[in-house]
């Protein structure tokens, strides 16, 4: 009786599993994802917030890295530990950006999703709308939205958010299109299904490769974007850590401490390197024309 | 041959609406089944004959297929009247499809249990716990013999035959009392094709499942259907039961030209005798008879007069010259 309840599991997601763990650059990509994530996660072990990053100790300020013992990247102007303030910086801008893109991926497959599903009229109505959004460039309009409804962390996410929903809206309505019109959707309608069902149980399963890779590599750009926000002062502010608004305060020492530029900088770079590895590995491993 | 009807189909138009031309696709056909029965729809591409299956589940494309006239009763039922909604528990609970291509009609990324369990999931009025219906699940597989160890797999796992025998499980699963093929055979190999009809008429005959068998195979037709309705350009030119149409001595002329393109191990003939011509363009059908253009026997009436129906027993055809007592 036992052996008949034990049948071969040859599930899809292991199967994507094994061939993302053969690409070696996925799974670099992947090992700094995780050390981000778990340094984020356990930054309060090793640091406390309030005196390493938020209290100012200007005896100590712009100890070059390794000049001081306490701080092994130094410290900047105010004489914070930039160790402490890169990984809580690494904590806001993945929060912020894994916010972002949750919320852009469900609403681009909504918006993709029902202009590809629906057709005719409906279609053109969203995505003539989500058009004249994707005409106005993102640096313009987060500036406009942030300088219009004021800084701060929520309105951060909802810049972030208008601009990246409209690339993913399109993109996910290409995935989805073909997939509408394949026999199995009209067999599952044959067989008694409501529309709402084969769109959530047939359709979305079937278009989630390239929506998973789109919102991983659209990860990096956001990490990126927030920080360039950051940069100009329109994104997170004083004295909350964030990558870019430390590139931003460092700037004026820059000539004579390049470190207190060169280690967020670093920072950035590897965040987005990291996310973009995982992104072209997924990518890879969901392609079905590569299945064997 | 008593009592009421499983399915009767009467005097059914449906045009599809192209950008600039309107397709008759269906002209008027009637026919019915009873219980049990078999029902073989035979005919050339773009003969009508999905468009048939696809009006009786009201599946046919929204905003370009309309069904323009006539009824379509199931049980006493007409289908055509019934709401978006009324119609869910139709489809697939009482009348199911098997698609011509199991390569493409199960959803790559479900496992194939899963596919069938669905069925019983959709159509789940007794309310089964999961335990049941993963065993009916396992019950189906081993009666369209698939090992149900392989019931975790991915449809890209399957061989095509095991593909269609899954997709033929997913259409029994819930012991639809019509079941539609569309060319269920089209795609599957010769030796397949013959286990998987062999199949099919086991489970019909076990189930009592009615059928409407769509092929322009006349072999599958002669190895599963009770009666055989030839279809041409939209209308049933012919209509009998497999002995009128394979044994009879009177046929329409479309049917002769069907035979006529088919080898014979009997006769010594050097050259099979095709149908001349194409079929008429739906778009822009003929007046008069529609086959007159490529009839054999065509007269100057048959261009200007629609043909009536002609009929003796359970036999009828749709011309003029057919004289049911004598040949043509």
């Amino acid at each position: 009786m036992k052996q008949e309840t034990e049948y071969r599991k040859r599930s899809r997601i292991a199967f994507i599993c094994k061939r993302f763990s053969r690409n070696r650059l996925a799974m670099l990509g992947l090992a700094m994802v995780l050390v981000l994530v778990l340094l984020s996660a356990t930054a309060d072990v090793f640091f406390d917030y309030h005196d390493d990053v938020v209290v100012q100790n200007v005896r100590n300020r712009l100890q070059a890295p390794g000049e001081s013992p306490g701080h092994i990247l130094g410290t900047d102007q105010y004489g914070r530990d930039i160790l402490a303030r890169v990984i809580y910086g690494a904590r806001v801008s993945l929060s912020i950006s894994v916010l972002v893109i949750s919320v852009s991926t469900i609403l681009g497959i909504l918006l993709g999703g029902v202009a590809a599903y629906c057709g005719g009229v409906v279609d053109n109505l969203i995505m003539r709308i989500n058009d004249i959004f994707y005409s106005i460039p993102f640096t313009l309009m987060s500036v406009c939205i942030v300088a219009s409804l004021g800084g701060g962390i929520p309105n951060l996410v909802l810049a972030c958010t208008i601009g990246v929903v409209p690339g993913f809206a399109r993109i996910f309505r290409s995935a989805i299109m073909p997939i509408k019109s394949r026999e199995f959707i009209e067999a599952a309608r044959a067989s008694g299904s409501t529309e709402i069902r084969i769109f959530m149980k047939h359709i979305i399963p079937n278009a989630l490769g390239p929506i998973i890779v789109q919102a991983t590599l659209n990860l990096a750009s956001t990490i990126l974007a927030i920080s360039g926000l950051s940069y100009i002062g329109l994104g997170i502010e004083s004295p909350t850590p964030e990558w870019g608004a430390m590139l931003s305060e460092a700037k004026n020492f820059m000539r004579d401490d390049p470190y207190l530029v060169i280690i967020p900088g670093i920072a950035i770079m590897i965040a987005t390197i990291a996310f973009n590895l995982v992104g072209d590995g997924l990518r890879d491993a969901l392609d079905p024309k590569l299945k064997n | 041959m008593s009592g009421k009807p499983l399915l009767s189909v009467k005097d059914l138009w449906v045009e599809y609406e192209a950008d600039e031309a309107v397709v008759h696709a269906v002209n008027g056909i009637s026919f019915e089944l009873e219980e049990g029965q078999t029902i073989g729809l035979v005919g050339e591409t773009g003969a009508g004959k999905t468009t048939t299956a696809l009006s009786i589940l009201r599946l046919l494309p929204a905003n370009i297929g309309f069904i323009r006239r006539g009824s379509i009763e199931f049980e006493g039922k007409n289908l055509l009247e019934l709401k978006e909604g009324e119609l869910l528990s139709y489809r697939g609970k009482q009348i199911s499809m098997i698609f011509q291509d199991p390569m493409t009609s199960l959803n790559p990324v479900i496992p194939v249990g899963d596919q069938v369990a669905e069925m019983f999931r959709l159509h789940n009025e007794e309310k089964l716990p999961k335990t049941e219906i993963d065993q009916r699940v396992d019950e189906l597989f081993e009666l369209v013999g698939i090992p149900k160890v392989r019931k975790s797999e991915f449809p890209h796992q399957f061989s095509g035959g095991m593909k269609q025998r899954a997709v033929i499980a997913i259409a029994l699963a819930c012991r639809p009392k019509l079941l539609i093929a569309d060319e269920p055979t089209t795609a599957l190999d010769v030796t397949i094709q013959a286990q998987v009809l062999d199949m099919m008429d086991g489970l019909k005959k076990k189930f009592g499942t009615a059928m409407i068998m769509i092929t322009h195979d006349l072999g599958v037709v002669a190895e599963t259907c009770d009666i055989v309705a030839v279809m041409y350009a939209g209308e049933i030119v012919e209509m009998g039961t497999v002995y009128d149409i394979f044994e009879g001595k009177v046929h329409h002329p479309y049917t002769e030209g069907l035979f006529g393109s088919i080898p014979s191990m009997d006769s010594h003939e050097k050259r099979l005798k095709p149908i001349e011509g194409l079929m008429p363009d739906p778009s822009s059908l003929p007046s008069g008879c529609k086959f007159s253009p490529r009839c054999p026997y065509c007269q100057d009436i048959c261009k200007r007069e629609e043909p009536s129906v002609r009929c003796m027993g359970s036999h009828s055809v749709r011309c003029r010259f057919v004289d049911m007592e004598g040949a043509v």
